[in-house]
């Protein structure tokens, strides 16, 4: 009873809020370190230093209008920031933010589920969030919108791909699906030294998964106006904000999982708190790619991955099983 | 072969890469951009037909509201324009004065182009870069004139008053500093991978075609044809100072850009020169029908007086004549044709815009090219809407 529902759903409910709560104060984080790059002060107004700004955001947020456009497919319209916001928090059960921890005697494991195939388990769903910007994109009516789910469906289909070959290249030297096992994998030597290409292959392919500069394709807010949410108003704008965000936050967990050790670290500190400084450098990582590059052209970005990143990672793989085969 | 259907999209005129009001209907095939339409008129505020009832000097505000990005280039184009009309000489301090301002105002029109050109491409700090240099101009401005944005610091015959030691001080930290902002623009840019293949061979327009087109200005030197008005026929002293006219190679995005971030740098060399070289002696023409007596002297003298008086009611009175003048503006020639009736308003005024003939070029750009190169194209050839529509 106690192993099977109460610890499970305690779990749920830390897991849920913590990480809503981090998604949320991610939002102020890069509004921060955007502000601060380039010489502003960010938010200021709501609380110290604009600390209760992601709190107040959500709250204009509810109380806004709530519009549907007149020509979009209204199912859809209303269905899309669901699917993208429920596969999200899917995606947060998976992720184990810390060694097992004794709490009254009891061993609890700092994660929800380690499913065997924790890392199928992952891309998979990680894809099935990108539905909720095609979707919503394609049936909000809007041309804008069309263009950026349309971009939205190509870029998916593409850098699933690599990011999957980085993955396999883990797989390989952890000779193990799940995420548990990678971290324990990497209790020595962590992977981003034995496989700096695929961290590399990953990181690139997982920001331009994330719809981020320089690779925001379907939102390109100067050419299509945002993209797939230029209609969107209200809550379901703020759902697909949240859930890129819970997207970034799982991106980042990944990285620090499979390449930066996981929660791995001098002990000085506890293991959850290596984890999220990683997570959390990775996160400022893609803020400041984000605050320095250009964008990319859509041809260009589809070249990148076609006729570089996707060879780069097959080689990478093919390397990794000749040393492996070889030693 | 399957059929494939055009999309029509319609970019603007409230759209964030226009650059104001630009509305540019885009027909597409996929992404590839088979015909584009510029359509203008979202900013007509009549400034010619509102000239026809203004005195010479009332119509100096409304050339700040041109081009609003760099308004002391359109002042100068316009005082310049009535002056010849007039046939008066400015004295070479009030000309220096001119040089400073104008240069000051092309190098916050190309601020304003880096910011908006490097966001639209997908840079976002780069704006900030520029503004926080464009503010130290606006506080120049603001010292100077009391006006940040549109200064209206030219009078006809002259400045608006004498330069405070403030503003020279001022001006002279701005050219001690801006190198070091500029530098950050190009690390940011010049070499920046992405960058280059997002600017490269975008937009390319020959030098022959871009004559056609009538570019004028860092667009035209970016084809590679060295024109420029303050070398070809100087105006306002500008034969006095030592400064070359950087040219492209291959008239694409890129090559207009390197241009106007050398013009960055030549425009600094000039207000170097200006600012300490600058002759003594008045800032206003000693022409009693065209400027102001001094205060003292109104105080004083009733003829003074009445004189203030007539100016300023009844304004410098121009004679029957036509003249054309164009000096260059941030964004090319900007051309002021001017007929004088013998009255104090002028018969006709019709400014000659270069960005009006830039935008005409904008399809002969686009075509071929994808949505996200147009705004690259549109932010290249640096349209300003206030000028176009007047």
């Amino acid at each position: 009873m106690v192993e099977y529902l109460i610890i499970p759903v305690i779990k749920l409910i830390v897991i849920f809020s913590v990480f809503l709560l981090i998604a949320a104060y991610t939002t102020y984080m890069e509004r921060k370190v955007l502000g601060h790059m380039q010489l502003r002060y960010g938010p200021m107004r709501v609380g110290f230093h604009g600390l209760l700004q992601p709190i107040a955001d959500g709250i204009k947020n509810l109380f806004k209008e709530d519009l549907i456009p007149e020509n979009a497919d209204k199912t859809v319209f209303v269905l899309a920031p669901a699917i993208s916001i429920a596969v999200a928090i899917i995606l947060l059960s998976v992720i184990p933010f810390g060694p097992p921890i004794k709490i009254l005697g009891r061993e609890i494991n700092l994660y929800l589920a380690n499913p065997s195939i924790g890392i199928l388990f992952i891309l998979g769903f990680s894809t099935l969030g990108s539905y909720g910007n095609i979707l919503g994109g394609w049936s909000s009516g809007n041309k804008y919108g069309y263009m950026g789910g349309l971009r939205g469906s190509a870029m998916i289909i593409s850098y699933e791909i690599s990011m999957a070959f980085a993955v396999i290249s883990i797989i390989m030297i952890t000779g193990s699906f799940s995420i548990v096992d990678m971290v324990n994998a990497q209790a020595g030597v962590w992977n981003i030294f034995k496989q700096p290409i695929a961290f590399l292959v990953f990181l690139i392919s997982g920001i331009a998964e994330l719809n981020r500069t320089p690779f925001d394709m379907p939102e390109a807010e100067s050419e299509l106006c945002c993209g797939y949410n230029v209609e969107y108003s209200s809550m379901k704008f703020a759902l697909f904000f949240l859930a890129e965000y819970i997207h970034m936050i799982v991106f980042a967990s990944l990285v620090a999982t499979l390449f930066l050790g996981g929660w791995h670290g001098p002990a000085f500190v506890p293991g959850v708190v290596w984890f999220f400084l990683k997570m959390f450098a990775v996160i400022f990582l893609c803020i400041w790619v984000r605050a320095t590059f250009p964008r990319l052209r859509y041809d260009k970005v589809m070249k990148l991955e076609w006729k570089f990143l996707l060879p780069v990672a097959l080689l990478n793989i093919l390397v990794t099983g000749l040393v492996m085969a070889l030693l | 072969m399957a059929e494939s259907k055009k999309m029509y999209l319609n970019m603007g005129p409230h759209h964030p890469a226009t650059h104001g009001v630009l509305r540019i209907e885009l027909e597409l095939d996929g992404e590839t951009i088979v015909n584009a339409t510029p359509r203008i008129g979202y900013l007509h505020r009549g400034i010619e037909k509102l000239a026809e009832n203004r005195n010479y000097q009332q119509i100096i505000p409304l050339t700040d509201r041109l081009d609003y990005a760099s308004a002391s280039a359109n002042n100068m184009g316009y005082c310049v324009t009535v002056e010849n009309l007039m046939g008066t000489e400015v004295p070479k301090r009030a000309q220096y004065l001119r040089v400073i301002m104008a240069e000051l105002a092309r190098i916050m029109g190309h601020h304003l182009w880096i910011g908006t050109h490097a966001l639209d491409i997908g840079a976002m700090s780069v704006v900030f870069y520029a503004f926080r240099d464009r503010e130290m101009i606006m506080d120049i401005n603001e010292e100077i004139a009391g006006y940040r944005l549109t200064p209206t610091f030219f009078r006809i015959g002259g400045v608006a008053h004498d330069a405070t030691p403030k503003f020279i001080q001022m001006v002279r930290d701005f050219v001690k500093w801006f190198p070091k902002g500029l530098d950050g623009y190009h690390k940011l840019l010049t070499e920046n991978k992405i960058w280059t293949t997002r600017t490269m061979d975008i937009g390319t327009i020959s030098a022959e075609e871009a004559v056609n087109y009538g570019f004028t200005g860092p667009s035209l030197r970016g084809s590679g044809v060295a024109y420029d008005l303050r070398k070809a026929f100087p105006y306002s002293s500008y034969d006095d100072f030592d400064f070359q006219i950087p040219v492209g190679d291959k008239g694409d995005v890129y090559d207009r850009y390197l241009v106007r971030m050398e013009e960055f740098s030549q425009s600094l060399k000039i207000i170097d020169q200006a600012i300490e070289n600058l002759p003594e002696g008045p800032v206003n023409v000693d022409n009693p029908w065209i400027s102001n007596p001094d205060l003292d002297e109104v105080q004083k003298d009733i003829s003074a007086l009445i004189r203030r008086f007539m100016i300023h009611v009844k304004g410098p009175v121009a004679p029957e004549a036509e003249v054309y003048q164009a000096v260059e503006g941030a964004k090319g020639e900007l051309g002021f044709y001017l007929v004088g009736d013998g009255s104090e308003h002028p018969y006709r005024l019709k400014i000659r815009s270069p960005c009006f003939y830039l935008a005409s070029a904008l399809p002969r750009l686009m075509v071929g090219h994808m949505v996200a190169d147009a705004i690259a194209i549109i932010g290249s050839i640096d349209v300003v809407l206030g000028e176009i529509d007047r």
